[in-house]
């Protein structure tokens, strides 16, 4: 994308949270009157740093990244914080940022110079790493709204990291879990060539082992640049697919593991043998949705469109999470310092609720939150993993990703 | 002869609803109001009541009901007796739950989406004072003596005071996660308010003035049931303040919880994610609505026990009897 243009329109953005921030401070001044339980002022400072690759279109238009991508959300976890925070005298600015990969750095490094030690990222794997040894070193805490990689939760884990995003171990046993419910346990997976995709398959194969189903056909497909959207690229799809997918072993059901997103959406009514395809196609394990009513979303979805006149995606719902963690533990902890904000986040008295019907809260071995995921056909809630009768000794939720004993983190011992 | 015994049967016949206590239940994907005759537990009838209806009650003689039309951004008014749809009054948008004061002439409204509790005067149907609270209010409960309104805030968690004399909050409290209704017993002397994610009921002592003290706090487990579907949402406590009932949504329960010890009793198994609550104006009968079975159970208040289940509309939401 145009630089000058992504910085106009950041500069727009930053315009519209200035209104919205002089609004919460009338009411704040108007609340102060109200009498409350509050100890003292704290005013929280977070920032938001999104870094934007350079991608390819997404196979569909709807999969189209808004500029305020992950934006929306620190909107409306100022406003809900703000609103919290007028009655016990908290303020909460959150300042957003968008660059290309090889100025990340720099702006990082502006972040915490500017003081700010609270930082939602939006990046990539090797980014985040390097992004939050970086904030570390500044005492800064970082939260993940974005990488999926179990790495992340695992060997690689860090102190100062949390992860309102789901892993792949977790999207993977939701679908995983789902699959069984339904006595579909003969699996065909289909992955793509790029690394990322081969994280994800690996993900599904640990899946399909955890929870007694098989894979009984494993192929890769590779991803020669050939199989985007193009005016005719359905054309061709429809004539590669089904020859593709000849001659697999009887299955029940195709998965998909396509992060990159080449071919996966192209899967349903494309395959030689008819199939319900889930994972990367067809149905799609995911945090949030703009089709996500139950549990009360509905007015999640209300309050964010009227903020940012668009249907909240995933990433905004992490960055919401993210920021709304803050909000917590400035609230029940009134501490806005990093280390305050972990050590009650992974405490045993932190709870929030989002709109998942149940508490989300975070593990205290990796840093992960626990959250139910959401099974999307791309126009609704189909299910919500974890399933009936997915038993676990202390939380069904920690039947998805990775469990105590399994993880390597040793960070927050 | 025949004509005159007919007409006496007619009369006879059209003379018993007259006289028995009659439930109105919100049907809220069905956009209906079911009336249920609570003495021969038949469904008289069911009538629209606009969009999304959720909380409802009446006016303090029976005799009007009210309804949030939650999509319709109004209050519904209708006549208890005819059916009848009379003016409506403005809520502000989204009206969820409200409480009208014993006079029955200001009106409190929950305006989820707006952060507003709105105030309406029934008789003039005029806004009074809208009152800036926490996001998402939902839950409404108001002082015996009527000087407070207590406003729960969903996504903020807190219970909001607010003083009826000027529209002012007073108090605010930090509650569990989600609290969505609040409650007083007879005599102002305690406040209950349910978190539904948090799973627990806050029990909140209050003084003279109106001041609350948090004294203690409720949880709940049943065998069998995974502790994250205990969710608390409507509550009823009897006028003598010895038992509280509350509502544990998709835990399919009611508990019965002894308001002075606050020690959990008994669970009674309703049907499926029981929401709302009111007991018949003789406190015989305790009415859940059940949202995902689209019933409502019928408790026997002295036993404890579940007698009845009744089928009415579409996701039934909001309960209230009257005589």
């Amino acid at each position: 994308m145009d630089g000058d243009k992504r910085e106009a329109r950041q500069n727009d953005r930053a315009g519209e949270v200035h209104v919205h921030r002089l609004h919460r401070s009338l009411f704040a001044a108007l609340a102060i009157i109200f009498t409350t339980d509050s100890a003292w002022a704290i005013d929280v400072k977070a920032a938001v740093l999104r870094i934007d690759y350079p991608t390819l279109l997404p196979i569909s238009r709807y999969d189209l990244p808004p500029d305020d991508l992950g934006f929306g959300g620190a909107a409306l976890a100022d406003e809900d914080n703000g609103t919290t925070g007028g009655f016990l005298g908290h303020t909460y600015e959150t300042t957003t940022v968008a660059v290309p990969p090889e100025e990340a750095d720099a702006a990082m490094a502006q972040i915490l110079a500017d003081g700010i030690k609270l930082v939602v990222l939006q990046s990539r794997k090797e980014d985040l790493l390097r992004l939050t040894d970086q904030a570390a070193e500044a005492g800064a805490l970082v939260f993940n709204a974005r990488a999926p990689e179990v790495e992340l939760r695992d060997a690689s884990c860090r102190g100062n990291l949390l992860h309102t995003a789901p892993s792949h171990g977790m999207k993977a046993d939701a679908v995983a879990q789902f699959a069984v419910w339904k006595k579909w346990t003969e699996w065909f997976l289909i992955s793509g060539s790029n690394p990322e995709d081969v994280a994800l398959a690996e993900a599904y194969r640990k899946a399909a082992l955890k929870f007694g189903a098989e894979v009984v056909e494993d192929r890769t497909f590779d991803d020669t640049g050939g199989s985007r959207r193009t005016d005719s690229g359905h054309v061709m799809v429809q004539r590669q697919l089904p020859a593709f997918t000849q001659d697999a072993d009887d299955h029940d059901v195709v998965i998909a593991a396509d992060e990159t997103d080449y071919f996966a959406r192209y899967l349903s009514y494309h395959l030689w043998t008819p199939r319900p395809v889930m994972g990367s196609g067809g149905l799609v394990p995911t945090s949030f949705h703009g089709a996500h009513e139950a549990y009360g979303a509905t007015q999640y979805q209300t309050r964010f469109e009227a903020l940012t006149g668009r249907y909240a995606r995933p990433e905004d719902y992490n960055v919401w999470l993210a920021l709304r963690v803050v909000g917590e533990a400035v609230t029940r902890a009134n501490t806005a310092e990093p280390d305050g904000v972990r050590d009650y986040a992974i405490s045993d008295e932190f709870e929030l609720a989002a709109f998942k019907g149940q508490k989300v809260t975070f593990r205290d071995w990796n840093g992960q939150l626990r959250q139910p995921i959401l099974l999307y056909d791309g126009m609704i809630t189909v299910s919500v993993s974890p399933q009936e009768g997915f038993l676990h000794q202390s939380s069904p939720l920690d039947t998805m990703g990775l469990d105590r004993p399994e993880s390597s983190c040793t960070a927050f011992d | 002869m025949k004509s005159f015994l007919f007409s006496t049967a007619l009369a006879a016949l059209l003379a018993v609803p007259a006289y028995a206590g009659k439930a109105f239940i919100s049907n809220e994907r069905g956009n209906t109001i079911t009336v249920v005759n609570t003495e021969t537990w038949e469904v008289e009838t069911e009538f629209f009541a606009g969009n999304r209806p959720r909380g409802i009650t009446t006016s303090p003689d029976g005799s009007v009901i009210y309804v949030c039309a939650s999509d319709d951004n109004l209050v519904r008014v209708f006549d208890a007796t005819t059916y009848e749809e009379l003016p409506s009054l403005p809520s502000g948008p989204d009206p969820e739950l409200f409480i009208l004061e014993p006079s029955g002439k200001r009106l409190y409204i929950a305006n989820e989406d707006d952060n507003l509790v709105t105030v309406v005067d029934t008789e003039t149907r005029m806004v009074l004072a809208e009152v800036p609270v926490g996001v998402e209010p939902e839950g409404m409960g108001m002082s015996p003596d009527a000087k407070f309104v207590v406003n729960t805030s969903e996504t903020t968690n807190m219970a909001h005071f607010i003083s009826t004399e000027d529209y002012k909050i007073k108090h605010n409290i930090l509650v569990d996660q989600r609290p969505r209704y609040a409650h007083y017993t007879a005599d102002g002397k305690r406040l209950f308010v349910t978190s539904e994610i948090g799973g627990t009921v806050s029990v909140m002592d209050i003084a003279e003035d109106g001041a609350p003290t948090v004294v203690g706090k409720i949880s709940f487990e049943v065998a069998g049931v995974q502790p994250e579907w205990l969710q608390p949402v409507g509550a009823r406590v009897t006028a003598d303040g010895t038992r509280l009932f509350v509502a544990l949504g998709p835990a399919n329960r009611v508990a019965v919880i002894d308001a002075q010890s606050l020690e959990v009793l008994d669970y009674i198994l309703v049907g499926q994610r029981v929401w709302q609550l009111d007991f018949t104006p003789d406190e015989k009968y305790l009415l859940t609505t059940n949202g995902n079975s689209n019933d409502i159970t019928v408790i026997d208040v002295e036993k404890e026990q579940a007698i009845k289940s009744i089928q009415v509309g579409q996701q039934p939401w909001g309960v209230v009897a009257i005589d």
